[in-house]
């Protein structure tokens, strides 16, 4: 039922961990439902993410999109970062089965949980 | 790398034996059991001859044994077909709380057409309380409905005494025996059971294929419409390669049943054992009555879902009662009726095993996941929070 590209991201997840004095962390989703997905990102004074990892409870596919979630945004701007879609983040794996696309929908919201928290630590920083 | 089949539970292969047996009834036996011609009558014997073997089974007569096409069948024949010819007597049945769907789903079907349902709690470890049944009888019960053992944490459920007390207050019982049936001995006439469920590929027959034991007299309307098969019962001409191999596989499933459950719940108490001695690994259903081939554990702060795919990986084939494998957005209702928070109900792990199911096998699972449930937790921020809590 999931597309290759989801098994590869679930079988070998790109930056797994979290980020010792993270300059964002996002933690969404809840355990009730099953899925928990926490961002930290690094970020330099340019306001590009030169660092992102992710820890995440969750389904096969709630790893699997945290993990491509993190390969896009690493290298972008926060801007950038917010504006990474779900939709984006399901096509960059070729997909995901209909009941699976609110697990998308998480690392979008992981994603600007954790800029947003950037932004709060950040109050200076403009992006 | 040889694949690990766990998940006996969901389906068992068809043994060697039984697919030999079944064979010429798709090729040189292809009659239909109704025909008049000698075709026709190869069938019929083969039919007659596959009720006897169910029959003797299950120690009832053949005129007992209706084929259906399998578990789910059965049991919506049993709800439905005494619900309406016995809706004159009353409109109450009661059943528990952790039924498979095939029950359940058929009690809320029955709902919408008037019938009222009550549903009885288990305790923590999914023991039905034969006296919880009792106290919801009412002048208006006309079914009582208990499993014989449970599809998801394998426990074994008092169903003679459930029998005996459903029968003082002159109540029909149904019992669903399709993960009972060649894993523990099931005689329906030391049960007391007036209905029974069977489904043929849970002890290595064919899918599609099951049986429901109607006990002699028992008021019971028609579920499937049509021709006179199964005595003017259940239209549909006979699946006799199906039916052939079912009574096969019982007669091999029950022969030796008692040998059979100290290999198998040897191997089962290993698992056990290996399993619950991780931190956070609790077991669930009842320690010692319990199917000798079920292994049900709850494993903290990991998803049912990335554990089995995590295991698919290593070769292994198991099972999980977690949202993310029901299709919903719920964990198992079994899990959920014994008292599990929704959080740890995700992260159940089921492991079935069967006559097939080596020492290697046991081995082999047990060296490989205490390494999934480490790396996963290792990403679980859950866990992550936990730890640092307990600093």
């Amino acid at each position: 039922m999931y597309s290759e590209k989801v098994i590869d991201h679930f079988s070998n997840p790109r930056n797994v961990g979290e980020i010792e004095n993270a300059d964002g962390v996002g933690t969404v989703g809840n355990s009730k439902c099953g899925d928990i997905m926490r961002m930290y990102l690094k970020v330099d004074d340019n306001g590009v993410i030169t660092d992102c990892k992710f820890k995440t409870f969750g389904c096969g596919a709630a790893i699997a999109t945290s993990s491509m979630a993190t390969e896009m945004i690493k290298g972008k701007t926060l801007k950038e970062a917010l504006k990474l879609t779900n939709k984006a983040v399901a096509e960059a794996l070729d997909g995901l089965p209909p009941v699976k696309m609110h697990c998308s929908l998480l690392a979008e919201e992981a994603v600007k949980a954790a800029v947003e928290d950037y932004m709060k630590k950040h109050p200076e920083a403009v992006i | 790398m040889n694949r690990v089949y766990m998940d006996n539970a969901a389906t068992t292969p068809v043994s060697p034996a039984v697919l030999e047996k079944m064979l010429p009834y798709f090729s040189e036996c292809y009659g239909n059991a109704n025909s008049i011609h000698s075709t026709g009558l190869d069938a019929r014997k083969a039919l007659n001859a596959a009720r006897k073997k169910v029959a003797a089974a299950l120690n009832c007569n053949p005129e007992e044994v209706y084929f259906t096409s399998g578990g789910s069948e059965s049991d919506n024949w049993a709800l439905k077909g005494v619900a309406f010819a016995n809706r004159k007597k009353g409109n109450h049945i009661i059943t528990s709380a952790i039924e498979h769907h095939a029950i359940l789903h058929t009690c809320e079907w029955l709902e919408k057409q008037g019938f009222e349902i009550t549903y009885v709690p288990v305790d923590a470890d999914g023991l039905v309380n034969p006296a919880d049944v009792e106290a919801a009888i009412t002048d208006k019960t006309i079914l009582i409905s208990i499993m014989a053992a449970n599809n998801e944490i394998g426990t074994i459920e008092p169903i003679e005494e459930i029998a005996k007390i459903a029968h003082a207050h002159h109540v029909l019982f149904h019992t669903d025996a399709v993960q009972a049936i060649g894993a523990i001995p099931v005689d329906v006439r030391a049960i007391g059971c007036d209905l029974l469920s069977l489904s043929g590929h849970k002890f290595h027959g064919p899918k599609g294929v099951g049986a429901l034991y109607i006990k002699q007299g028992t008021r019971i309307d028609n579920l499937i419409h049509g021709g006179a098969q199964e005595r003017g019962r259940r239209a549909s001409t006979e699946n006799v390669a199906g039916i052939v191999g079912m009574a096969e596989a019982i007669e091999l499933a029950t022969a030796n049943i008692p040998e059979k459950a100290a290999r198998i719940s040897a191997l089962r108490d290993q698992l056990i054992d290996g399993l619950t001695t991780l931190p956070y690994v609790r077991l669930n259903g009842h320690r010692t009555k319990r199917l000798p081939g079920n292994v049900n554990v709850s494993v903290r702060f990991i998803e049912g879902e990335s554990l089995l795919l995590r295991l698919d990986l290593a070769g292994v084939a198991a099972s999980s009662g977690s949202a993310c494998t029901s299709g919903s957005l719920d964990p198992s209702h079994v899990l959920l009726a014994i008292g599990l928070p929704h959080e740890i109900a995700h992260g159940s792990l089921r492991l079935s095993l069967s006559d097939t199911t080596t020492q290697e096998e046991v081995d082999y699972v047990l060296s490989v996941l205490p390494g999934i449930i480490e790396y996963l937790r290792d990403m679980s921020p859950l866990y992550n929070d936990f730890m640092e809590a307990q600093k």
